[in-house]
């Protein structure tokens, strides 16, 4: 009987955890439901005292930013991962062939780029003033295109395919390249999901370079979306004029509850998909060893 | 070079040559035979090889910044070169001070705490047999997936002056609410919980993954020797999950000099007056870079984060391969 009721603490505890965990989200949730005239009555609260979906018509009354946020996102994350995928693969195959000369110090050229960097501003002068990349897409997907961890995860998952599989296609008389398209890539698709679900979430997350490189209105992906939001409202409510922009702004405005609805449309989606994808999270880290 | 090949030879690297420089002409040779042995995959890697070089490299070349006095319309290398003047903000303002400690201080918080916290829940995860593990998992790991600005709308909901409802709670109880975003000593505590929250499900996932991972002959056995699930737990569990502690806790180490910009710059709001206890170095880079601020200066203290940040996750893992080889990372 002892064991069971270890069982039961442990599950209270968990219980207890997941509650704590969950917890914000519902405060968003419901703050996006309530009416504004509760929220300046009451504060924010996990149960609205009066619910109300104003908030969501007018987010929906005016959805074109939404749109275009939603647009460049898109775009980004499915050039991003297509383009990421293919040169991780290109890159990590050559390094895993133990049989290639050159392979140590090219997945030691790609390791130290895991150690060392030039830090953000080489960085960031590179992109604006060398490649001219600032206001494009390509600032937003070029930067991610190939991480050195996915090099790493993708060489530990090409490691293990069997050398006599490419050594027969040699006697044939296939050419590298050939190998590395008609058999590496179709034989390595499950790790190519893993690492693409790992690396969509990226770029479907992407703020930095957004934060950095864009600030021309055409390109302003989700999530740079919502941080002009939040900044705006911010600015709002910290300047020395607070209390006269909250009698004249708010009052008329549902800026409160609007902001956290906007939030919730612009990442609820994804928030529902991504935890069905949760256990490739999981085998990504434990396709490839990290060990180089 | 006086070494001229004499007229009416072909002058390619292959050609044999005076006596001295034979060695170095096969190796070159040599060299150039594997090449183009080699040149299939060479040609493979080439791209990558390539977008490395231009995204990677070259702005490890523009590090030299630190020690130049750099001006947009003379670029990295037009620009004066000033020697050391550009560290020496390190030892006069206190910004440098207070943006490295809150760095590091931070950073080390961070590691340990998630590290201790999710090695337990995937000491306790692994004790349950229910069906209930799946829906803890997917909850823990739920904070993982939302980006470090929805994080912001969520402290905000949290942390709001007038709506909050940490300030709800606090009038609750007949205390004045605060005005956190305005103060310091609050983030200190209120930064790596939200570091936890965000960071726990992930932690979690990878320790419950490497216990899965280990053998189940081990449990048999000790079971047939009658020891107790606790005693299995410390003397089997956590010894084989060593080397994966030891490989994320260097890493974590080297990265200790990177701060996490979006839970510093999106959770405190970059509002000046939490600077004291908010402010780390990538913010502060980031705001000289975009706002008015001292682009030399955030030069300086990004040179140093790039150098340090290489010294010490090459100690660690020197000091790790002296106390175990096999669980170095390099």
């Amino acid at each position: 009987m002892k064991i069971k009721i270890a069982d039961i603490v442990i599950n209270l505890y968990f219980l207890i955890v997941c509650l704590l965990i969950a917890m914000p989200f519902v405060l968003v949730i419901a703050i996006s439901l309530s009416s504004e005239n509760s929220l300046h009555q009451f504060g924010y609260q996990f149960l609205p005292k009066e619910w109300s979906l104003e908030a969501y018509r007018i987010v929906f009354e005016k959805p074109e930013p939404l749109l275009r946020g939603y647009g460049v996102t898109i775009a980004i994350t499915v050039i991003g991962t297509v383009l990421s995928l293919f040169m991780t693969a290109l890159m990590a195959y050559p390094i895993s062939r133990s049989d290639f000369r050159y392979q140590r110090p090219l997945t030691f050229y790609v390791f130290f780029t895991m150690l060392f960097n030039g830090g953000l501003i080489p960085f960031y002068i590179l992109m604006t003033q060398y490649l001219h990349l600032k206001n494009t897409l390509a600032a937003l997907i070029i930067p991610a295109v190939m991480s050195p961890f996915n090099i790493m995860i993708m060489k530990g998952f090409l490691d293990k395919i069997s050398r006599e599989i490419i050594e027969s296609a040699k006697v044939d008389g296939a050419k590298e390249y050939r190998i590395f398209f008609i058999i590496i890539l179709p034989l390595s698709t499950p790790a190519l999901a893993t690492l693409g679900l790992f690396i969509a979430f990226g770029y479907w997350n992407e703020w930095f370079n957004a934060l950095l490189f864009i600030d021309n209105d055409k390109y302003v992906p989700l999530q740079l979306l919502l941080v002009r939001i939040l900044s705006q409202a911010e600015f709002l409510a910290n300047s020395p004029m607070a209390e006269v922009a909250d009698k004249l702004k708010f009052a008329q405005f549902p800026t409160l509850t609007v902001r956290m609805a906007m939030a919730i449309v612009a990442s609820g989606p994804m928030l529902v998909i991504f935890p069905f994808f949760q256990k490739y999270f999981v085998k990504g880290l434990t396709v490839g060893s990290l060990k180089g | 070079m006086p070494n001229i090949p004499p007229a009416g030879l072909p002058s390619s690297h292959e050609q044999p040559a005076a006596p001295v420089p034979v060695k170095r002409k096969s190796w070159l040779a040599k060299e150039l035979w594997h090449i183009r042995r080699n040149r299939e995959l060479i040609l493979l890697a080439l791209p990558g090889v390539l977008f490395k070089l231009i995204i990677a490299y070259l702005p490890m070349v523009g590090l030299i910044l630190a020690f130049k006095y750099f001006r947009y319309d003379q670029g990295i290398f037009g620009s004066k070169w000033v020697g050391f003047d550009n560290f020496e903000f390190l030892f006069k303002a206190q910004d440098a001070f207070r943006i490295i400690r809150n760095t590091l201080l931070y950073n080390f918080t961070y590691i340990l705490l998630t590290m201790a916290v999710s090695l337990l829940m995937a000491l306790l995860l692994n004790e349950l047999t229910s069906k209930l593990i799946k829906v803890y998992q997917t909850t823990l790991f739920l904070p993982y997936f939302i980006s470090m600005v929805l994080v912001g709308y969520i402290g905000n909901a949290f942390l709001d002056f007038q709506n909050g409802y940490l300030n709800t709670i606090l009038e609750l109880f007949g205390q004045k609410g605060h005005n956190w975003y305005l103060e310091t000593t609050p983030w200190i505590f209120i930064l790596p919980l939200v570091a936890l929250w965000k960071g726990v499900g992930f932690s979690t996932l990878v320790y419950f993954a490497g216990i899965t991972g280990i053998s189940t002959d081990y449990y048999e056995a000790a079971r047939l020797d009658g020891a107790s699930r606790v005693q299995m737990m410390t003397r089997i569990t956590l010894p084989l999950l060593k080397p994966l502690v030891i490989i994320l806790f260097i890493l974590g180490l080297g990265n200790i000099f990177r701060g996490d910009f979006g839970l510093h710059y999106f959770v405190p709001n970059n509002v000046g007056p939490n600077f004291p206890t908010t402010d780390i170095i990538d913010t502060y880079v980031y705001r000289a870079l975009t706002k008015l601020g001292d682009i030399n200066s955030a030069a300086a203290v990004g040179f140093l984060q790039s150098v340090v940040g290489l010294v010490t996750v090459v100690t660690a893992n020197l000091i790790v391969r002296r106390i175990d080889k096999d669980n170095a990372l390099f």
